[in-house]
């Protein structure tokens, strides 16, 4: 096995273009373990951490541009971005231990293809859009439109996503993530769910994004569930409709982890929970400015 | 298998080796510069025996592939103490017997000291998170916690 450290996109992508079995990583948390477990080993590994805008996580005009190899840790050190991204700030922050948050990266959460992945669902309903490199330039993508199945995107093989662009949240909206593992720290997602919420000035949902992971083949909007919290004051009955539709949406396996049914009940569970995290950190948000 | 020659910096030496491009920073460490403070446990990211900062940020050595280190700068447990002095974070584990058969304790004192670079008087819910991401199997992290309050301490307020 070669490994290779480009420093430019292009580069990277000659590389792969020119080697069938040749793979891209960032931070190599799926692909060192993936090899261990078996998987045939590629005949190259092209690093991606030398090219500076994989690294990268900037704000240009309204638009943050997060490189698709920076670590989770710049994003969680990265105060603005938290700031306005505090429920995917979240997400990237509960992949692994320090030492692997570290490595992972966004880039490699969505390319793994996991069901389960944290980040997925936080960057869907935030409307992020993957940047990808390929033959003919850049494209760009929803984060939703990336994976088709479990270890499956829509890449072609000499694509490369280069980052994700973000624009920044409109005035009174704020996103959350939460997920069910059987401990408190460093497991795979049983149920993951991602909300962003925007309140209009009366206090009611003008706007809602639901996205649920590891309970389907791949990450699952719910417009039912986002139908029944606009409009709403997020009170009980908007939140019940909308836990019942969260729930109705999930396609999940049977595992060691959770059985379809615990599955689907936690998903609406979390679905009403994230809509009021991203609520009260709306109105936080807004009695600080107040304040000030 | 190609072989690729690799410059870095270990434990403020420059050092230089041949490796496989598919070999793991904790064998070259171990296997190329006789550096046998990381340990392999689980040798898939999860257990932190092998933690080793590169570049100011802990990582596990057994996910670095060994050519991603040139131009490295690389702190290994080895690097903790100096010439004649244990780092206060070891001595605080041999007093506090914070290490049983010792295999988890390199990674341990790599990813303590990872905490106390960047906030020097942790909590000790801060502690417990910051080591998360290494595993004992005899012990308990009872008294590995309360080794690296303790060490912190010290460095906070030198005798």
């Amino acid at each position: 096995m070669k490994y290779a450290a480009p420093t430019t996109i292009d580069e990277a992508r000659t590389l792969l273009a020119g080697d069938a079995e040749a793979i891209v990583f960032a931070g190599a948390t799926d692909v060192v373990p993936q090899m261990r477990a078996g998987r045939p080993e590629p005949s190259m590994v092209i690093d991606l951490k030398k090219i500076d805008r994989l690294m990268s996580v900037s704000l240009d005009g309204d638009t943050w541009q997060v490189g698709a190899a920076a670590p989770s840790s710049a994003l969680t050190s990265n105060a603005a971005f938290a700031a306005d991204f505090p429920g995917l700030t979240e997400a990237a922050g509960l992949i692994g231990s320090d030492q692997i948050q570290n490595r992972s990266s966004l880039g490699g959460n969505l390319c793994n293809a996991s069901p389960a992945a944290d980040s997925v669902p936080a960057l869907v309903v935030n409307d992020a859009v993957a940047v990808i490199a390929g033959a003919d330039g850049e494209r760009r993508v929803p984060v939703a439109d990336v994976v088709t199945g479990p270890g499956q995107t829509s890449l072609a093989h000499d694509e490369i996503v280069v980052c994700f662009e973000l624009a920044r949240p409109a005035g009174g909206t704020s996103d959350a993530y939460l997920r069910l593992i059987p401990r408190t720290e460093m497991d795979i997602a049983v149920v993951g769910a991602g909300v962003r919420i925007t309140l209009d000035d009366s206090g009611n949902v003008s706007a809602a994004s639901v996205a649920l992971g590891a309970v389907a083949p791949t990450v699952v909007r719910v417009p039912a569930a986002e139908a029944a919290l606009v409009g709403s004051s997020l009170d009980d009955a908007a939140l019940a409709t909308a836990a019942a539709a969260a729930s109705d949406a999930c396609n999940p396996i049977d595992d060691k982890r959770g059985t379809i049914n615990y599955r689907r009940q936690v998903a609406g569970v979390l679905t009403r929970r994230a809509a009021g995290i991203a609520a009260d950190r709306i109105r936080t948000r807004n009695g600080q400015n107040g304040a000030s | 298998m190609s072989r690729t020659h690799v410059n870095c910096e270990v434990n403020g030496d420059a050092v230089d080796f041949l490796t496989e491009d598919g070999e793991s920073l904790l064998n070259a460490l171990r296997d190329e510069l006789g550096l046998i403070g990381a340990k392999e446990g689980c040798g898939t990211g999860d257990c932190g025996a092998c933690s080793v900062i590169m570049d100011g940020r802990l990582q596990c050595a057994c996910l670095i592939f060994a050519p991603e280190a040139d131009g490295a700068s690389i702190t290994t447990c080895e690097g903790l103490a100096s010439a004649d002095e244990l780092h206060p974070l070891q001595q605080c584990f041999l007093e506090g017997a914070a290490l049983q058969c010792g295999i988890c304790t390199p990674g341990f004192l790599i990813a303590a000291k990872a905490l106390l670079d960047e906030n020097p008087d942790p909590t000790e819910t801060e502690v417990r998170y910051a080591l998360a991401g290494n595993l004992c199997r005899c012990t308990g992290y009872d008294k590995i916690v309360r080794s690296v309050l303790e060490a912190a301490v010290q460095i906070r307020t030198p005798a």
